[in-house]
């Protein structure tokens, strides 16, 4: 018998799809192989694909296997296709199929809308990690090292999952989707990755940290809602995945909060009480509290881009045929198909933003991003609970959704972060105080210095709490490779 | 009388909000409001599913309390309440039913003072099962290890749990409820044996555990247990034990000292090694005692296993071709290894068997740290109160 819960490595590609038993696909994907294992090495600087990192691997996707920690060189390991157990007798959980008895196999009408979510979807994954590539030279401590390492091959492994969908299920057209999300690459002139906000290079670790808050989690949001999807292969891929995305929410919203939390300690243990202080702050060798809400409203309103228009037809199109749900679907009491209900957006009237009701299924988007920005919210919180613990008088604010928009009804104009529109020249004279500057940039950058030594810390940054699997203050999360 | 329960709780210090664990626990005893992510201890049944898939270890924290704390109380914390002194270290509740409390603080009982766990060793899990509730694991094997030649019968037992959650530690103990009533017409109380394999099974990633156990003339436990067959249904209680536990710093020198059986939990230990850190080197010693080589369990294996990656002394006391020798003799004979494992922050010392092995073992510990100018009984209860010194003796 096939076991679907085990990863089986009887293929060069661990699996729990029965892929040793399925030629044409394995095949595919064996061809497939060397140019992502090219693209893995042309990407991040050889002496840390040398370096022995303490991973987590998957050994079968229940919750007993799937966290294995040990020593790996990153282009050992174990990248596979993992699909969540298939629960019996699911059905369609959305729109005008609701009820009807998941698919197994892509359903005709909806081939190519389901193609194009998959290879979107797809095109971030491995654009990540080519944003980030130059980040471990740089690294705060072999802790955040490893981290970050395991975002990336976290990252690849997703980039698997997706082009496993596009080889087992899309045929001839699926396998050149496949082989374009390898030629695609962040920043490129010529072929850049699909979305605006995985074309930016990640500068430095906060950068990092900010986009592994807020711009993982519109991936987990968009996770979340595929893994509601009726047909059933996809559903099952991004409900594993989604195990793996937690992490990545983990170094977010740890690296923030350890960024804050070393700054107040900083400014405490030299008596200065005022966070607007900054010249003397930045002095310290830490990052002051304003500069950080100027990067927290700049990662998030990009985030915020990334759940497209307001209004939406693609999206109502996409719920209604059931490919894609809502967040946490099976938990919300309606009838999943919005036949009557609406939803409230924001609309442009008279020059002024006004919120109105539109029929729910056209705001299928608008809706995501709520969650999305409730979702946020929480860590912002735990965040201003360190400073609050510091006694410091300063509170981290989302801001208004309207701010440094580029997409949706907000578009190119001029809003302040509390959401109130400004002149042009109002809003020139603000922007300063609230998206980071060039000597904003070239401050955080001064201070990105690599720190090597087991148990050690940049200054800017304070340890964790916690360590990784568990391990002590002290640990070699990395045994790096000196050439 | 209120037994006090063991009650798994979430740090909101240390979670992120992602509700993975909630989506995963099986039992939905895991839910959430605007604040925090909290466990219903009426729903939770121990499984352990939810532990490994969480991202920030804020998930592996238990109380031992009286009264379970409410959903309510949970979703009003800003940060995990301390321990409650409920008469009991907390850091080392071995086992929640009285009985087998009492039977462990008594083979503890030889380190002289109040057994600490060592400071790296993971957590352990306690009494998931008791003699009300007891899971039912299949015996898939039973093989002898000592010599067809040999009067001493000791024998290694694998039991499968299948889909029943059994997370134990090497180190930790299980009870066995034989069949049958005592005298009096009540049921048998639970035995106790120490696990003889890792926590990841005895076969890695099985649900299953091995047990050394010799049989006894008269007893009525090691007899029904070394008859069982593969295939026959054992009650099973535990774990048991929250101190006699393995640091998971691999670095941790073990100097781990056994006769007989006592070697199944240094059998899980080393076992536990090899797969965690096959290439430690220098940081485990056996000093083990037995009667003859054919009656020592393991001796085969044992000598497979790299003088490097452990040091092994084997002391036989009625071997013909060779004068008495005990365990405390070996130790003397390694003095001075011993003595270097008695100065080591890192040094951690076990010993588990016959009572009668303890005084014996004293003396020679005695008489090397005089040798050196140490106080014997200041290392030990430093050792001790760092979790460094373990005695299980019977």
């Amino acid at each position: 018998m096939l076991d679907l819960i085990n990863v089986s490595y009887d293929t060069q590609i661990p699996n729990n799809v029965g892929l040793s038993q399925d030629k044409k696909v394995l095949k595919a994907l064996e061809k497939w192989h060397p140019g992502y294992i090219n693209w893995w090495n042309d990407l991040i600087p050889q002496n840390f694909q040398e370096s022995l990192v303490y991973l987590r691997t998957a050994v079968s996707v229940d919750p007993k296997g799937w966290a294995k920690f040990d020593y790996v060189k990153m282009p050992e390991y174990r990248w596979g296709v993992l699909l969540a157990p298939q629960v019996e007798g699911r059905t369609i959980p959305c729109g005008e199929h609701y009820g009807e008895p998941a698919w197994q196999e892509v359903p005709g009408e909806y081939r190519n809308m389901l193609k194009r979510l998959i290879v979107i979807q797809g095109d971030t994954e491995p654009a990540s990690v080519e944003q980030q590539r130059m980040l471990a030279l740089t690294a705060p401590s072999l802790y955040d090292m490893r981290n970050l390492f395991q975002v990336n091959v976290e990252e690849g492994r997703h980039l698997w999952a997706m082009v496993y969908l596009l080889h087992k299920y899309f045929g001839r057209d699926g396998r050149e989707e496949a082989d374009d999300l390898l030629r695609r690459s962040s920043g490129s002139e010529e072929a850049p990755r699909m979305l605006g906000a995985f074309n930016e290079e990640t500068p430095d670790w906060l950068s990092f940290f900010m986009f592994t808050y807020f711009t993982d989690r519109d991936g987990k949001m968009q996770l979340e809602s595929l893994a509601q999807s009726g047909f059933d292969p996809l559903s099952r891929t991004c409900r594993f995945m989604l195990t793996e995305e937690a992490h990545h929410m983990f170094v977010g919203e740890t690296g923030v909060g350890r960024t804050i939390e070393r700054t107040c300690q900083v400014m405490k243990e030299n008596g200065i009480d005022d966070p607007y202080d900054t010249a003397k702050i930045r002095d310290l060798g830490v990052i002051d509290l304003p500069l950080i809400q100027k990067k927290l409203n700049l990662h998030y309103t990009l985030s915020l881009d990334l759940f497209g228009q307001e209004v939406s037809t693609n999206a109502a199109n996409a719920f209604n045929a059931g490919i894609k749900g809502r967040y946490m679907e099976a938990r919300i009491k309606d009838d999943h198909q919005l036949k009557a209900d609406t939803y409230t957006v924001w609309d442009f009237e008279d020059g002024k933003a006004v919120q109105k009701e539109v029929p729910a299924l056209t705001a299928i988007n608008m809706r995501l991003r709520d969650d999305y920005t409730k979702d946020a919210a929480g860590g912002v919180k735990r965040w201003n609970k360190i400073i609050e613990k510091f006694g410091i008088d300063f509170e981290m604010a989302l801001p208004h959704e309207s701010f440094n928009r580029k997409i949706g009804v907000f578009a190119d104009r001029h809003f302040n972060p509390e959401g109130q529109m400004v002149t042009g020249a109002e809003y020139d004279k603000g922007l300063p105080e609230w998206l980071p500057t060039n000597a904003d940039g070239d401050f955080i950058a001064s201070l990105m210095k690599p720190c090597y030594e087991a148990g050690q810390y940049a200054g800017w940054i304070a340890p964790p709490k916690v360590g990784i699997d568990n391990k002590p203050g002290d640990f070699e999360y990395v045994k790096l490779h000196m050439a | 009388m209120n037994q006090p329960i063991k009650q798994h709780l979430i740090d909101p210090e240390i979670c992120i909000r992602c509700y993975t664990c909630e989506m995963t626990c099986p039992l939905e005893a895991i839910e959430h409001d605007e604040n925090n992510v909290v466990v219903d201890a009426s729903k939770c049944n121990f499984c352990m599913d939810c532990i490994p898939v969480c991202p920030t270890g804020s998930i592996d924290e238990w109380r031992v309390v009286n009264e379970p704390y409410s959903l309510e109380e949970q979703y009003e914390w800003m940060e995990l309440p301390e321990q409650e002194d409920i008469g009991q270290d907390a850091g080392g509740v071995e086992a929640l039913d009285d009985a087998m409390a009492a039977l462990l603080a008594e083979a503890h009982k030889g380190a002289g003072g109040k057994a600490r766990a060592p400071a790296t060793a993971s957590k352990p899990t306690v009494n998931l099962y008791n003699l009300a509730k007891p899971a039912e694991a299949k015996v898939t094997g039973n093989y002898r290890l000592t010599s067809d030649q040999s009067d001493s019968d000791v024998r290694h037992i694998i039991l499968d749990f299948g889909a029943q959650p059994f997370p134990v530690l090497e180190g930790q103990s299980i009870g066995i409820i034989p069949p049958g009533e005592d005298a009096q017409g009540n049921p048998h109380l639970p035995r106790l044996y120490s696990v003889s394999s890792p926590r990841d099974g005895e076969r890695p990633n099985y649900n299953n555990l091995s047990l050394t156990v010799k049989r006894e003339d008269k007893g009525i436990c090691s007899n029904y247990v070394c008859d069982l067959k593969p295939g026959d249904t054992v009650r099973v209680t535990g774990p048991f034990g929250a101190t006699f536990l393995l640091p998971s710093d691999a670095n941790a020198h073990l100097l781990m000292i056994c006769t007989g059986t006592g070697s199944a939990p240094f059998r899980a230990f080393t076992m536990r090694r090899q797969r965690e850190a096959p290439s430690a080197r220098n940081s485990l010693t056996l000093v083990f005692g037995a009667r003859r080589a054919e009656e020592l369990p393991y001796f085969g294996p044992l000598k497979k296993v790299p003088e490097e990656f452990m040091a092994k002394h084997f002391a036989f006391s009625r071997q013909e071709d060779g004068p008495k020798h005990y365990v405390q003799d070996q130790l003397r004979e390694q003095s001075e290894q011993v003595a270097q494992i008695l100065a080591d922050p890192n040094g951690h010392i076990y010993i588990c068997g016959l009572k009668a092995m303890e005084q014996g073992v004293e003396e020679a510990f005695k008489d090397i740290a005089r040798a050196k100018g140490m106080a014997w009984a200041e290392i030990r209860d430093r050792m001790r109160d760092e979790g460094r010194y373990h005695v299980e003796t019977y």
